[in-house]
């Protein structure tokens, strides 16, 4: 009976919040697409320097990560292939892997780490020091103003910094099959590329869509439903990062299941 | 205890309270409170920690919805309006929080600006000039480029006054206007509002314990203990008042032991209550 009931209670509490992160994305849908046609102008400059700060900022250290997991990939790939005598075939391992899976997600990942993090402390100390409640006082909604441009950022950049994240990614694996697979670079990046389908890009994209709003939908629920108190903020940060890596991989499986029963046909 | 002390209401009430109850959750903290605010006056609203007096200012600005009651503003009963309605009402209203809550991540200027950006649409040059004028009448003139952490205490409380101030409200609210700044500091914000009642004739609202800074402005006080008006007139009527938590408070009789330690939980789980909701 106890456990039953613990049980029933995780499921409406997990239900439940994923109800609170729809509204919230629901609210920020409405003032990207709707609101602007009533009169409330789209903060397209807070956006953008929220680009900035989520996309470009995360370049450097999202290049030499994804550049180490292309390098990784090829190597775990060339252990395998090797036994067969097809070390040829790395490139197109790496090529697609990278594509299909890990570019979205390492992004994904990085982009929690920096970004997502991120929201829920700026947020939740705003929560702290009353800043969401001056906004409301001053008839600003807080999701208005706040949260939408974020949203606009990581649907915007999550893509873009995936793009890169994937030619990064292939580039170290180049490395190995220069090195060690007789390839010439631009025969690797040939190789590469006559291995992958539209397909292969297209859907990574679109799961770094879903990525780019849960994260955001995440980090900024953390962030709105901060406690009193510094210490807050840090718990508030912490279920940030937690809970958008969770919903990212399941979001991830959903996605991925979809993919692969859609093309079956 | 229940009194409400509500008087009829007259023509020239700006606010009216009937009958005000809020909760958290299960737990009651204004129980039917009562009173009006009239065009033009400064009212402070003293009571000590937990007494509700926060609560009861964030309810009067629509950051908490009451369970039952009315609040009569501006002819709206804003228990009762939706948020569009309230959004209205909160352009005539200005409020100054207990820290400021100036926004970090812009400077002085565009947080007293940002009230003007957003519901106006007056050009660049003329809220520049607006602005100017707001941090002239706070003593901030020259600031507008500071960022908030650049400035102390008291010009953080000012900035957050000329904020209040930037769309001409008909009513400010303060919420501990000196708390956490020394004497010095605090009395130049008591100038500041009596200045700014002398000047525009506003209506103030002042939530405080400070007893010195609250005779000091106010034109009546309300005295708030456990969610309930004890007592609410002038300054002289306080002074002579014979109530016994009037006197308690005025003059600052510590709570006998044991119901202190009630009372001490009663606080802590208020705040703790407080902004979770």
């Amino acid at each position: 009976m106890e456990l039953t009931t613990q049980i029933g209670e995780s499921v409406t509490d997990g239900l439940a919040y994923l109800g609170a992160l729809t509204r919230l994305g629901v609210r920020a849908a409405y003032f990207t697409f709707i609101a602007p046609f009533q009169g409330k102008p789209l903060r397209l400059q807070r956006a953008v320097s929220q680009a900035m700060q989520t996309g470009v900022g995360a370049l450097p250290i999202l290049s030499l990560i994804t550049f180490f997991i292309g390098l990784i990939l090829a190597l775990q790939s060339a252990y395998e292939l090797r036994k067969f005598g097809a070390l040829n075939f790395v490139a197109s391992a790496v090529a697609i892997s990278m594509t299909r899976e890990l570019g979205p997600l390492i992004t994904a990942i990085v982009v929690i780490g920096r970004s997502g993090s991120a929201f829920a402390a700026e947020i939740g100390t705003m929560k702290v020091t009353e800043e969401i409640d001056a906004l409301e006082t001053m008839a600003i909604d807080p999701i208005h103003f706040l949260v939408t441009p974020k949203f606009i950022a990581m649907i915007v950049m999550l893509p873009c910094l995936t793009i890169w994240a994937n030619s990064m990614g292939i580039l170290g694996g180049a490395l190995f099959g220069v090195a060690q697979a007789d390839f010439t670079l631009v025969r690797y990046i040939q190789a590469s590329l006559d291995a992958l389908f539209l397909r292969d890009i297209s859907t990574g994209l679109i799961k770094s869509v879903m990525f780019g709003i849960t994260i955001t939908a995440v980090g900024c629920h953390e962030g709105l439903s901060t406690g009193a108190g510094a210490e807050q903020v840090g718990r508030s940060t912490t279920r940030a990062v937690v809970v958008s890596i969770f919903l990212v991989i399941l979001v991830d499986l959903v996605f991925t299941a979809l993919f692969f029963f859609l093309s079956e046909r | 205890m229940e009194q409400t002390n509500s008087t009829a209401t007259q023509p020239e009430a700006m606010i009216s309270l009937r009958n005000l109850r809020v909760s958290y959750g299960e737990r009651e903290i204004l129980h039917g409170i009562g009173f009006d605010v009239m065009r033009g006056e400064t009212l402070v609203i003293l009571g000590g920690s937990g007494s509700g007096k926060s609560t009861l200012l964030r309810t009067l600005v629509g950051l908490e919805r009451p369970s039952s009651g009315e609040i009569w503003l501006k002819g709206k009963n804003i228990a009762a309006i939706s948020s569009q309605e309230m959004d209205e009402i909160r352009k005539k209203i200005g409020m100054s929080f207990q820290g400021g809550a100036l926004f970090g991540s812009m400077t002085v200027g565009e947080n007293v600006a940002l009230p003007l950006r957003e519901h106006t649409k007056l050009e660049d040059s003329t809220i520049e000039i607006i602005l100017r004028l707001k941090l002239d009448q706070v003593g901030l003139s020259g600031f507008e480029n500071y960022m908030p952490s650049q400035l102390s205490g008291g010009m953080k409380k000012r900035a957050a006054v000329a904020r209040a101030l930037a769309m001409d409200p008909e009513i400010l609210f303060f919420d501990e206007p000196s708390a956490g700044l020394d004497p010095i500091i605090a009395a130049g914000v008591d100038q500041l509002i009596l200045e700014l009642k002398q000047a525009f004739h506003m209506t103030i609202i002042v939530v405080t314990h400070e007893l010195a800074s609250a005779f000091l402005i106010a034109d009546r006080m309300v005295l708030i203990d456990k969610g309930n008006v004890v007592a609410i007139g002038t300054s002289e009527e306080m002074r002579s008042s014979t109530h016994p938590r009037v006197r308690q408070f005025l003059d600052r009789i510590a709570e006998p032991a044991v119901s202190e330690e009630l009372d001490y939980l009663q606080m802590l789980t208020e705040e703790y209550r407080r902004p979770g909701r």
